[in-house]
């Protein structure tokens, strides 16, 4: 089949503003979006920037706006995005060239909420022990890639690009809630000032966009209930 | 367009609707404030809301009011219930069918009198 691939495209050195540019591809409905836009720089235009690395839906390089919603360019097939698909980067991040954001933001939130383990006990003579409901308790914030699907997939993002955004919130929740770690109330600081979890509208669009499938607003939700029960 | 599914639509409307009160709450303050120059004033202004037009808008804030009562159940179940977040599809079309249920004999009786 033949599909026709929009992508916004923007070259900081050439253009004013950001312009879409159109490719008429052949694809097999089984091919990912990945293989289309590595097809598109590799035969047809070698200026097209866009970031992949292990292409398994691993490394969260390749995120981007699909079709009006952020998904894994290597994990969307062809199939599943009819014969027009539109490709744009992240929103709320600042654009380096065609499909590559400039992440430095994202990744000071999540160095904020200090994503490792926390504690200045003694470590034991083995491991520290936990027992399976323990470890269940943080289960699904331990699978994010970071791959800001669900920060830029946000609206309070958008308009507020010092929110800490959902995937900081993730990667706390990961930690606040692990029986081993002990820096829970530091984080807590940091996702209860005027940044953090209460700029929430439980809009669901970051739960939608996880490609890992994380309940995204679930673990924001678990933050926010915790500040309101366990703290004043 | 961010193509967000039910939780984005039930934000933006819980937005429209609650800028959309706030006006009216506005509105109202000031038409219930200019009781204070007389009743002749007063009558006067609040004889507009008895204009069709004005029935029409109503119907309108009605509407409105609903939409965002039932949509704040709602948040508040997403907030405080444990399994809210899960169930929050759901909970946004159970929402709809109850506005649906509520607003059509709400805006039947509102307009009959303009055809009637």
């Amino acid at each position: 089949m033949q599909v026709r691939v929009r992508i916004r495209r923007y070259d900081p050195a050439q253009d004013q503003r950001p312009r879409y540019q159109e490719y008429v591809v052949d694809a097999e409905p089984e091919d990912r979006l990945l293989d289309v836009l590595n097809r598109i720089k590799w035969e047809i235009d070698g200026t097209l920037t866009f970031r992949r690395s292990c292409a398994h839906g691993v490394c969260g390089s390749d995120a981007m706006l699909i079709n009006g919603v952020n998904r894994l360019a290597c994990k969307v097939l062809v199939r599943d995005l009819g014969s027009t698909i539109t490709v744009e980067p992240l929103r709320g991040f600042p654009v380096v060239k065609d499909l590559v954001v400039d992440m430095t933001g994202f990744f000071k939130a999540y160095r904020a909420v200090k994503p490792w383990l926390i504690n200045d006990e003694t470590p034991p003579p083995t491991e520290r022990l936990q027992s399976p409901s323990e470890r269940e308790r943080f289960d699904d914030t331990t699978k994010c890639i970071l791959c800001a699907s669900c920060t830029t997939s946000c609206p309070s993002f958008w308009s507020n690009p010092e929110y800490i955004g959902p995937a900081a919130i993730v990667n706390a929740h990961r930690f606040i809630f692990d029986s081993r770690d002990r820096g829970a109330a530091e984080r807590l600081d940091v996702l209860n000032s005027r940044e953090g979890v209460w700029r929430c509208r439980t809009i669901f669009n970051c739960t939608d966009a996880c490609p890992r499938g994380i309940e995204v607003t679930r673990a924001i939700q678990d933050v926010k209930r915790l500040l309101l029960t366990e703290r004043v | 367009m961010y193509r967000g599914r039910e939780g984005m639509l039930s934000w933006m409307l819980h937005r429209v609707t609650g800028v959309g009160v706030l006006l009216f709450l506005l509105m109202h303050i000031v038409d219930t404030f200019l009781v204070g120059f007389g009743p002749e004033v007063y009558n006067t202004v609040l004889a507009i809301y008895k204009t069709p037009f004005m029935r029409v808008m109503e119907v309108f804030l009605v509407a409105a009011v609903l939409y965002h009562a039932l949509n704040g159940l709602r948040v508040i179940l997403v907030d405080f219930w444990s399994a809210g977040t899960r169930y929050q599809q759901q909970m946004f079309w159970a929402e709809m069918v109850l506005f649906v249920v509520l607003f059509i004999p709400a805006a039947y009786f509102m307009l009959k009198p303009l055809f009637g």
